[in-house]
């Protein structure tokens, strides 16, 4: 057997431990061991790859992948839970860019060699790679701008946006093509140059609320510009792990704007309208204020002690307020009393899919107690107490009742089928979507004003005296 | 490899992601982004071969630099991320006496 027949071996080693470690991704108990196999498949690729014949110099990949390494490792370690979304943008940026860099090194290679046009398969690869991988790049940087709130959060937008970035797509697929006919390499840096304009125009009009979306979509896109290399390079592995990213990214997609009520289209290429629906501020249609009901803490708790089941829906809002060990503790005393406690968590209750269920895993609620929405909504009829905290769109009756509200068709948490809803709320200001909610004034409904992890924690003290 | 070859390989690998990765819950979405994630950090593989057979070229030389970097820094941030959030992941220690929560 020669050296490369043992290198394929290895990958193929490494795709298998890729695809085992998401298989045991699916449950929370193996999830651990999966992620630890699919790490030590990339070790066995890389090694593998260190030994190709084509490989000569090690000391600049000695030095760059110490540098990278040891940043990447140290930022995660580092990286707060509710900072994920952005940690997880810039890591996709970078292979994002490392995609784009790799062609354009291919490019310049062929160039280098005398040739003067790529062959089809290398020019859709290469030129695949350099500008998704540029627009990954570019794309997740500035989301991560936005979630880091470097970058205002809310949709930047200017006259002519659709238009001005499908002339600019044009042109960088014009450039593309002619840029495989006639090798000349500041042609496909002007490509990529253009490529990254595009991936920030793309995201600086798209709002905070819809990042879960947009994540997801660049995950994606940064897999395919991998798998595209593989194409390039002919590697069978960037192949297959690019494509399975691909996959993945592309189904968290669609999930995340189906939860949200959009389509991926007008995620991407139109910004919120916001407005609509029951006015602004908490006036109703002919202009008088609604009613809205308090509730204090010591009531409250009185109230939670004698239940049999509460359910606690999670919004980012608590996590915001740094709520979720105060939250965690009012759960357990309730348990303890023997109220059955369970938490609700809609798909799009943090800043990216599944957010929520890891801020509270780290504040050590056990995942037994999270139910997802599906699970969650036949329950509500049969629950005491909803406490709603720091959520506000996911809740909102108006996505099920509301023609004209533009959350309409979005899938909610039923809260208000339960028997009694209380809303932890710093003020009357509206959700994301801006949105008037008109749980906030229904008759079963009390509000419970301030900041969350303070309402909590004196919740909590009042639960225990009772 | 022939682009035959590729081309089984890429849709046969779509089709084993979409199976698997369907079955992942909701609650786990977070760590599978971070996961892929790091995954995708498989171009590292890429840019060791266009930087290890970079014979003193300019352009090879620089790109591969930044796309190791690049790539070392997705494969080791994302799957130390993804470990850091999955030890969190917990059973309740004890059952309940009580209620069915």
């Amino acid at each position: 057997m020669t050296r490369a027949d043992l290198i394929q071996i290895a990958y193929l080693v490494a795709a298998f431990c890729f695809i085992l470690g998401l298989r045991w991704l699916s449950s929370p108990r193996t999830a651990r061991k999966g992620n630890l196999v699919a790490a030590l498949g990339m070790l066995i690729a890389i090694i593998a790859t260190l030994v190709d014949g084509r490989v000569v110099g090690y000391t600049w990949i000695a030095i760059a992948a110490f540098v990278g390494g040891s940043i990447g490792a140290l930022v995660a370690r580092r990286v707060q839970m509710t900072a994920m979304p952005q940690l997880v943008a810039l890591l996709n940026g970078l292979g994002g860019g490392a995609a784009a860099l790799i062609a354009i090194s291919e490019y310049h290679v062929a160039g280098a060699a005398g040739e003067a046009r790529l062959g089809a398969v290398i020019a859709v690869s290469v030129m695949f790679s350099t500008i998704v991988g540029s627009i990954s790049f570019a794309g997740s940087l500035v989301a991560f701008g936005k979630l880091q709130e470097l970058l205002p959060g809310r949709p930047i937008t200017w006259p002519l946006q659709t238009v001005i970035n499908g002339l600019g797509a044009i042109v960088v697929l014009g450039l593309a093509a002619y840029a495989s006919f006639n090798i000349h390499d500041p042609l496909l840096w002007l490509a990529a140059g253009i490529a990254l304009l595009l991936g920030v125009s793309a995201v600086l009009p798209i709002g905070g609320a819809d990042m879960p979306v947009v994540i997801a979509f660049l995950n994606a896109c940064t897999g395919l510009a991998a798998a595209a290399t593989g194409f390039a390079l002919n590697n069978s592995l960037l192949i297959i792990a690019g494509v399975l990213v691909g996959a993945s990214g592309t189904l968290l997609t669609q999930l995340m704007s189906k939860a949200m009520n959009r389509s991926v289209a007008s995620v991407l290429f139109g910004a919120f309208g916001g407005g609509g629906g029951g006015g602004g501020s908490g006036v109703s249609a002919t202009g008088e204020a609604l009613p809205v009901l308090e509730i204090s803490a010591s009531d409250l708790a009185a109230q939670l002690v004698y239940a049999r089941r509460v359910m606690i829906v999670p919004g980012y809002g608590l996590a915001v307020a740094q709520a979720q060990h105060p939250v965690r503790e009012l759960a357990d005393l309730l348990i303890e009393r023997g109220v059955s406690v369970a938490f609700a968590i809609h798909p799009v209750a943090g800043r990216m899919p599944g957010h929520m269920n890891v801020l509270l895993a780290e504040a050590d609620v056990p995942y037994d107690q999270l139910l997802e929405m599906e699970e969650a909504n036949p329950d509500f009829p049969q629950t005491d107490i909803v406490l709603v905290i720091g959520a506000n769109d996911v809740v909102n009756p108006a996505a099920r009742d509301d023609e004209n509200s533009p959350l309409y068709g979005m899938p909610i948490l039923e809260v208000d089928n339960a028997e009694n809803v209380i809303v932890f709320k710093r003020s009357m200001a509206s959700g994301f979507a801006g949105v008037e909610n008109m749980l906030f004034h229904d008759p079963k409904t009390r509000m419970l004003f301030g900041d969350a992890r303070k309402s909590l924690t004196q919740l909590v003290q009042d639960v225990q005296a009772v | 490899m022939s682009l035959i070859t590729e081309l089984v390989i890429l849709v046969l690998a779509a089709w084993v992601g979409i199976e698997v990765i369907s079955k992942v819950p909701q609650m786990l979405h977070t760590p599978l982004m971070s996961g892929t994630n790091a995954i995708h950090g498989v171009v590292i593989v890429g840019a060791i071969l266009v930087l290890g057979a970079a014979a003193g070229g300019t352009v090879e030389t620089i790109c591969g630099i930044v796309a190791v970097a690049f790539g070392a820094a997705n494969v080791v941030g994302g799957f130390v991320v993804t470990d850091r959030m999955l030890q969190m992941f917990r059973r309740r220690p004890e059952p309940p006496k009580e209620g069915q929560g």
